[in-house]
């Protein structure tokens, strides 16, 4: 809807475009020095500004560095065992949650919901010990198993829409054809759903990829994720700034080029399904 | 309790009877059972921390005794206690008041068709697939006084020593900057969803009626954007209010406690100073917070949706 156009004529439109890019410059500028920084020479860091040759040595020395490439690799496993268990449980619930009537749907719906209110530290505090005890501590699946709170309830919300938006119709037609409860869930349902799968399982990575209060305590020093190990280049004695937009920018380019793919489902998923895009 | 599918066919129902029909009322249980059976599991800790709270447990001897209301009583009668809501708040409160206008703003002028908007909206996205974290990183990065590049336009309008997030009187603005470059973009795709979806009618009635654009906005656009406005609002409250990433990573509660938030200060108390019990009572009061204001906000939400559909 273009209503602003009659009445604020050129003018108008120069002052939005103006505006507009003012906020362009604010979301990029910060990224785009994280890149200059990254390919900037140590001995350049301080006398240049955009003006250097660029070179890879950080991201070679970052490499180098202990743990970070280890830390990359935990991330990627922790982050999309999380995603998987969730999908394996999440998806025959989502479609329960979306589809029957039954007692007490809305407050299992919102209690998975509810888990998003509760503070990850007051969560940690007793976990901790439990996987001290367990032996959980410092493991895959420890982490695997917390991150649960953070995929699950995205999954369940998002595809509970999906699956409400599907006609009960198809569903009886489909009985009456004589397909068995499990046919029709896997060879109908599944397959008309898969858009919003895909879209919340690869959101549900990112938001696992990216968490850090879990993987900082939980994980401890031998199930470092990417985002822990990211902070540390800047704890270091003497910091390479080098080094930390190199790190910085590794860490999040999975989750930015993902989520160029699910662009269109990113308004449902990040609104757990309460406003459809 | 007879529910079950709400489209029953009715040959299913008369062929096998009523034992299919009671295995149907159980299934979404059973298919809930799994999801539900992981999550409990997490929902233990949940209650294992408020017995806690009720001991005297540290993190240096697995030992402990009952200490009755001891630690609620110690916590809410801190003054620093109160100290960290009053931080936790103010950050809450500046960080979602900005997002909410800003992005409200954003999205009322990339509501058209253009190849800028287009590249904007894509890369509106960045910061916020970005972890909090990292993106707390950046902005050190670019607030650097030696490497940041900040300083620079600064210095031009006489601020070239700006301090950031060192600046006990600017840390908290520094930091709250941080949370509205990674979180109005969620403000602006939202509102750009519930903008597409508007239906044209009453614009053009009100077009005809030659309603002024504020009074269409007013009158029209606001109330129905009521509904998505609401739900950024709940999701923006239920993050901020509990940020940890950003401001462990940028000021870890500095310059002295100016940024001490009540996640911050419940994990110092917890981990670095060992107090496992003591850190419970403000986190159970933290999570009270969040969940009284999003069960208000979610009320509004629910009353907003069924007067917009029913506004029009």
């Amino acid at each position: 809807m273009d209503s602003n156009k009659g009445i604020f004529g050129l003018f108008g439109s120069i002052l939005r475009n103006f505006v507009l890019f003012l906020y362009a410059l604010f979301v990029l500028f910060p990224l785009i020095w994280m890149v200059i920084l990254s390919l900037k020479p140590d001995e350049h860091m301080v006398t240049t500004t955009f003006i250097f040759s660029p070179t890879l040595e950080n991201f070679r020395a970052v490499f180098g560095q202990e743990g970070f490439l280890r830390s990359l690799w935990n991330n990627l496993v922790v982050s999309s065992l999380a995603v998987g268990l969730s999908l394996v449980v999440g998806v025959p619930a989502a479609y329960a949650l979306g589809r029957y009537q039954f007692k007490g749907r809305e407050e299992i719906a919102f209690t998975f919901l509810s888990f998003r209110f509760v503070p990850e530290i007051l969560i940690i505090i007793p976990l901790y010990l439990i996987y001290q005890k367990l032996g959980l501590i410092e493991s895959v699946s420890g982490l695997v198993w917390v991150y649960q709170l953070i995929s699950l309830p995205l999954l369940i919300w998002i595809l509970r829409g999906f699956f409400e938006d599907i006609s009960p119709d198809i569903e009886g037609a489909a009985q009456l054809d004589g397909y068995s409860w499990w046919q029709v869930f896997f060879k109908i349902l599944l397959p008309m759903v898969k858009p919003g799968i895909v879209a919340a399982t690869l959101l549900g990575f990112i938001l696992c990829w990216n968490s850090f209060t879990f993987a900082l305590q939980l994980g401890g020093a031998s199930m470092q994720t990417s985002t822990v190990s990211t902070t540390r280049f800047l704890a270091s004695d003497t910091v390479h700034y080098g080094w930390v937009a190199a790190a910085a920018l590794l860490s999040s380019l999975p989750g930015v080029i993902l989520a160029l793919l699910i662009q269109k489902h990113l308004v449902r998923g990040l609104s757990f399904g309460a406003v459809k895009g | 309790m007879s529910t079950a599918s709400p489209t029953q066919p009715r040959a299913n129902l008369s062929a096998s009877g009523k034992k299919y029909a009671r295995q149907k009322a159980l299934r979404p249980y059973l298919v809930l059972a799994p999801s539900f059976l992981l999550t409990i599991g997490i929902l233990i800790p949940f209650f294992v921390a408020i017995f806690y709270s009720f001991t005297d447990l540290t993190l240096r001897s697995p030992e402990y005794e009952m200490v009755g209301f001891k630690n609620f009583v110690d916590t809410f009668t801190n003054p620093d206690f109160w100290h960290s809501v009053g931080v936790t708040v103010r950050y809450a409160f500046f960080a979602t008041a900005v997002e909410m206008v800003l992005g409200m703003f954003i999205a009322l002028l990339l509501n058209h068709e253009s190849a800028f908007s287009r590249f904007l909206r894509l890369i509106l996205i960045f910061p916020l697939m970005i972890a909090p974290v990292i993106g707390a990183l950046i902005w050190l990065l670019i607030t650097n006084p030696t490497v940041g590049i900040l300083r620079v336009p600064l210095g031009w309008i006489g601020l070239g020593d700006f301090r950031w997030s060192a600046d006990p009187d600017w840390a908290l603005f520094s930091l709250v900057i941080i949370d509205v470059w990674i979180y109005t973009p969620f403000v602006v795709i939202l509102v750009l969803a519930g903008l597409r979806s508007l239906p044209k009618a009453p614009y053009e009635a009100a077009l005809i009626d030659g309603g002024s654009a504020w009074f269409v906005y007013k009158n029209l656009t606001l109330p129905m954007l009521a509904p998505v406005l609401l739900i950024a609002l709940v999701f923006r409250m239920m993050t901020s209010l509990q940020e940890f990433g950003i401001i462990f990573a940028t000021t870890k509660g500095g310059p002295g406690d100016r940024t001490l938030s009540v996640a911050v200060a419940s994990y110092n108390e917890a981990f670095p100073y060992y107090n496992l019990s003591g850190a419970i009572p403000m986190l159970l009061f933290l999570w009270f917070m969040i969940y009284v204001v999003c069960f208000i906000l979610i009320g509004f939400w629910r009353k907003a949706q069924k007067a917009a559909s029913g506004a029009v």
